[in-house]
């Protein structure tokens, strides 16, 4: 590693001062694993205080910067990040690049990131406490009934909104110029391309998130009435622009997951992906549809029946592109030859939570019916179906696939496939009871229930705390394998890989591809 | 390495062993509900019946889908010296995955659509309340002709002895209230929603009603409820620190039952006027005042006023200091608290009574008497 | 001789930050407006025009009824005593009717409201006429002294025959400070 004239620096300046795709990659991974680990320990406080009835281990006021917390920091700290972080690392390497296209912006999107998330933590320890309005911070509960913390919410949303269009266009302005010759759009490898669309939604909608926080700040500070009814604004009218940008949001959680899947499946199945051309089309289907359903996140509010039914009828359209994912990835499987390590454990987890998590949002998106649903525990096992079980597992999976070509050492695999089941119960455990207690009444972001639903939330409790140690192992295993796994020389460290990653040396050197690789014209995509 | 990740598997599976036995037991005695409840009314019904034949839908389709799946898994295993075949891309399959979910989902949508319009249709209402979400309770309003409207708030009962552990909790842990909204028995009511700060969401799932509040605007639904009986909610939509503990409480009772209701609340309203002119005595003034404390003041000021969630009331400054500060917490409540501003919660009888007790209950001793009028002159000259 | 750029992921990235722009302006200059515009046309959230109705009407409807009901809110925080004169009428489309909201202020300093309507349900919204209404206005109002708030509307003819109640609500917010403050009201 690193044996001519530009190997890495060392030290802590190789951090701070880095351009090189891969050490960024590798800090938006260490910092997203430690967002979640941040994350996680908020939820662990939210389920120890639900797993009986009464106020026990804090007040409902902290309860609610919980609340808030836990999904900012996940959504906006763990997951984003952990996926640009992997895209950092792979893209230049799968479409035979030597680096990311604008290797300085790539620094500062990543450096603003850590700065961004200790001010937000740091809201917790100012008075009156973090927010406390949920991650969707509704007005007015976020403007005139905000504690004075609002300010900086909204200052660290503006920089991460800031830091994730930087990351977007890097990527978007490296898979359009850097792919080396021969490497046409349809034989990008589906990674590629889930993030390239990706890129381009999150281009699209973080101005918007951007704008409705602008809105925010002028509604407090500076006399305009955007949200407040009284000056003539309208506090629905931020719900309608939080959810153009989140709901697109969603989508750019999910569909990177997507991409790993569909790179891992195939590769344990030792067959091609079915369709690729119909996964590409999908997934910007999926992009497009994004754009046109984000009221059905707002059913109960009020609006024309018109509405309702546009919303209802688009959202149900999802459906379509997202079983062709589905029945595409299930019949590569078919008749493959199959075998179980751990990434692929992660993908049918995945496959099969995921899709679960697809059944319930089908179920919300029929408007009479969500009118019982929402706002209710079924939504809550509904996203984190989708989140935990889809953008999650999928990250975990991509970490265990890839972490051997990245460090040249190979991860214990027996730890990880108990890594792998006790995440697998512990999420289940914690999750599906919540769909009974949201059917059976209770609604979310309470810090205290009634009588009925106290079987259900204790054993969604202790799934919590399962599925929260599991990640210490996870932990381990992966600090075991960069420390003191057993070392691998092959190119090619999974029998069925395929893509120009894994025609690199491994561990992947510092710099790969400075000179353009050659792709064989009739190879297939991988 | 194997043995270690086995002890690990057994050290996190045993907790769920131990659970779904717990869990077993406990559901011996009672079962929690794990569906979504039909409800007393036809909407609900229809909302139900969809719920569960999308979710029957669901059901098929996943079995099939993880049935190939796991056919794939069990039978395409490397390990059984399974060739993996080369296959890919089929126009004609690919073309029936989408066509044939499009076509289920048409299916779904027509059911959907007509249950929609039915919870859209608010005319021929019989009987017109108004809801409006306060942080944290609800206040109802029965929109009469007359002009003399009916109206209260509706306050979580819950001690905070029962919320804190230091007393059992009851059956109905949470979800009671001091005074339930009551409507007739299959009347269509039409439910005018409107929040005085936050928005707040009016969530009863046995009516099959949910519809948001927002401040400075209405939203209208309706409920005809076919059963008599006592249903329970809670407000849905976050709205501060305690939106936990905004319960609703529906008491659908008989229509002659209701009007009977309706008439001891109007004459109760036209009492509350006379008993504005009139001049009490201190001994009818601490009865009166003791009857509104014990509802509205001991759970967090405690029965012999020594405090508890809020500060003692036995010797406090306020208390027994000046008349007008007192007053002036009373109705206003002290931002920022838990003391809230009690001034449009209880009619200024009631306000002046309780004001009375609390001055010269628990060895306070002020000797003051307060009447309506002092309360009512208080609001205006505030 | 045509200028080329070194770099063209130089170029995909100020297009980029173009659509970057572009996309926060939009929700300035598009979302808001065009939210305002739907909100008129469709009656979301029973939003009334905010400008007086001038249009001439045909005649009225003698043969039909409609009960026009009135309510009143207080936002938090606003001490204003403010309530409908009567909480209830019946009229016939086309004909103009006028009604009269009482406020007083019971605080010892002058204060500013703003009343803010709300049609139920929200579909009557755009049928509903008003002529001259005290929430066109901010509505100043001196300590200790109080006032009766003309409203005078039409209901139009075209309101769908389904619709036989028209709640009409007004929530009375205090906007003093903002006045006072000399910042503009959007």
């Amino acid at each position: 590693m690193g044996d001519h004239h530009h190997g890495p620096a060392q030290g802590l300046s190789r951090w701070l001062f880095t351009t090189n795709h891969k050490d960024i990659g590798t800090m938006y991974l260490w910092f997203s694993f430690a967002m979640f680990l941040l994350g996680g320990f908020f939820a662990m406080i939210i389920r120890a205080e639900l797993f009986q009835p009464g106020m026990q281990l804090v007040d409902p006021a902290f309860f609610n910067q919980m609340t808030t917390l836990h999904g900012l920091i996940m959504v906006f700290g763990a997951i984003m990040p952990s996926f640009v972080g992997l895209a950092n690392w792979l893209i230049p390497m799968m479409i035979g690049a030597p680096d990311m296209a604008l290797p300085r912006m790539n620094n500062w999107s990543f450096w603003i990131l850590p700065p961004t998330f200790l001010l937000l933590a740091s809201t917790l320890f100012m008075e009156g406490g973090a927010p406390a309005f949920g991650w969707t911070f509704y007005a007015p509960l976020s403007t005139t009934y905000a504690p004075p913390s609002v300010t900086f919410f909204i200052f660290s949303v503006h920089v991460l909104g800031l830091s994730s269009i930087m990351g977007s266009i890097n990527i978007i302005a490296t898979v359009m110029n850097m792919r080396a010759p021969g490497m046409t759009y349809m034989k990008m490898p589906l990674f590629v391309w889930t993030w390239l669309i990706t890129a381009f939604l999150l281009v699209a909608v973080m101005p918007v998130l951007a704008g409705a926080v602008t809105m925010m700040l002028m509604d407090i500070h500076f006399g305009t009435s955007f949200f407040s009814a009284a000056g003539g604004g309208d506090p629905v009218l931020f719900q309608h622009v939080f959810w153009f940008f989140g709901h697109p949001e969603v989508y750019i959680i999910i569909l990177p997951a997507f991409g790993v899947v569909s790179q891992i499946i195939p590769a344990f199945s030792r067959k091609p992906l079915f369709g690729y051309d119909s996964m590409v089309y999908a997934t910007a289907s999926i992009a497009f549809l994004s754009f046109i359903v984000w009221a059905h996140h707002m059913y109960t509010v009020g609006m024309p029946i018109a509405g309702e039914l546009f919303f209802m009828y688009a959202t149900m359209l999802i459906a379509v592109p997202t079983g062709v994912k589905v029945f595409n990835w299930i019949t590569t499987m078919w008749r493959g030859a199959l075998t179980f390590e751990t990434p692929m454990l992660f993908c049918i987890g995945f496959l099969v939570l995921f899709t679960i998590g697809g059944f319930t949002g089908l179920m919300l998106s029929i408007a009479p019916a969500d009118f019982q649903y929402h706002d209710s525990y079924f939504v809550v096992a509904h996203f984190h179906y989708v989140m935990v079980a889809g953008a999650v597992f999928s990250m975990t999976a991509a970490i265990y696939y890839w972490l051997p070509k990245w460090c040249g050492r190979m991860y214990n695999e027996a730890m990880g496939k108990t890594h792998f089941w006790i995440s697998f119960i512990g999420f289940n455990v914690t999750f599906f009871p919540q769909h009974f207690v949201g059917l059976a009444g209770m609604p979310r972001r309470i810090p205290d229930y009634a009588l009925q639903f106290t079987d259900f939330n204790m054993m969604s409790s202790i799934g919590a705390f399962i599925y929260g140690a599991s990640q210490i192992l996870f932990l381990y295993n992966v600090i075991a394998t960069i420390v003191s796994g057993k070392p691998i020389s092959d190119e090619k460290v999974w029998e069925g890989a395929e893509g120009l990653e894994w025609t690199v040396a491994t561990p992947a050197p510092y710099h790969t591809f400075e000179t353009p690789p050659k792709i064989d014209p009739a190879h297939a995509h991988s | 390495m194997w043995f270690e990740a086995k002890r690990l598997l057994k050290l996190a599976l045993g907790p769920v062993l131990m659970l779904t036995s717990a869990a077993a037991m406990a559901a011996g005695t009672e079962v929690s509900q794990v569906n979504m409840s039909p409800g007393v009314t036809e909407v609900g019904q229809q909302i139900y019946d969809l719920h569960m034949i999308i979710l029957g839908i669901c059901t098929i389709i996943g079995i099939g889908v993880f049935g190939v799946m796991f056919y794939s898994i069990i039978y395409h295993r490397k390990s059984r010296g399974f060739t993996p075949a080369t296959f890919h891309e089929s126009t004609k399959v690919e073309i029936l995955w989408t066509v044939v979910p499009f076509i289920i989902l048409i299916g779904m949508a027509v059911p959907a659509t007509s249950t929609l319009v039915a919870l859209y249709d608010v005319e021929d209402a019989e009987l017109d309340v108004l809801i409006t979400g306060y942080q944290w309770k609800w206040k109802y309003e029965y929109l009469d002709e007359s002009g003399e409207n009916v109206s209260f708030f509706s306050n979580l009962r819950t001690p905070q002895s029962e919320i804190y552990n230091a007393e059992e909790k009851g059956e109905h842990y949470l979800l009671e209230v001091d005074e339930p909204l009551v409507l007739p028995v299959d009347t269509k009511v039409r439910l005018l929603v409107t929040a005085n700060d936050v928005l707040h969401s009016w969530w009863v799932p046995q009516l099959a009603v949910k519809k948001d509040a927002i401040p400075g605007f209405i939203n209208e639904t309706w409920t005809k409820a076919t059963e008599p009986g006592i249903y329970r909610g809670q407000c849905a939509e976050l709205c501060g620190k305690d939106h936990g503990f905004m319960p609703i409480v529906v008491n659908v009772v008989s229509k002659e039952e209701y009007a009977q209701w309706l008439d001891t609340k109007q004459a109760e309203a036209a009492e509350i006027k006379e008993l504005m002119a009139k001049t009490f005595t201190l001994d009818e003034q601490m009865e009166r005042g003791k009857a509104v404390y014990t509802q509205s003041c001991l759970a967090c000021h405690g029965a012999n006023g020594e405090g508890g969630v809020g500060t003692a009331i036995a010797g406090s400054p306020i208390a027994t200091g000046e008349l007008a500060g007192h007053l002036d917490v009373g109705i206003n409540g002290v931002p920022g608290t838990a003391m809230q501003a009690f001034g449009g919660q209880l009619n200024d009888v009631d306000m002046a009574a309780v004001i009375t007790y609390q001055r010269n209950a628990f060895n306070n001793n002020m000797g003051d008497l307060v009447q309506p009028i002092d309360v009512y002159n208080h609001k205006k000259g505030q | 001789m045509i200028r080329v750029n070194a770099n063209p992921a130089i170029d995909t990235t100020i297009k980029l930050v173009g659509v970057a722009v572009v996309m926060f302006a939009f929700v300035f200059v598009v979302m808001v407006p065009l939210y305002d515009v739907l909100c008129d046309a469709l009656g979301i959230n029973g939003k009334t025009s905010g400008e007086a109705y001038t249009a001439v009407q045909a005649g009225v409807d003698e043969s039909r009824e409609i009960t026009i009901q009135f309510v009143a809110t207080n936002n938090e925080g606003m001490p204003w005593e403010f309530r409908p004169q009567s909480t209830m009428i019946n009229v016939h489309p086309g004909a103009v009717n006028d009604t009269v909201f009482y406020a007083r202020n019971p605080l010892p300093e002058a204060m500013v409201a703003q009343a803010i309507p709300s049609v139920s349900p929200s579909r009557a919204a755009e049928y509903f006429h008003k002529t001259e209404c005290f929430c066109f206005n901010q509505q100043p109002l001196e300590g200790l002294s109080d006032v009766q708030m003309p409203l005078q509307f039409i209901v139009d003819q075209d309101l769908p025959s389904d619709i036989k109640t028209i709640t009409l609500s007004y929530t009375i917010f205090d906007v003093t400070e903002m006045v006072n403050g000399a910042v503009a009201v959007r």
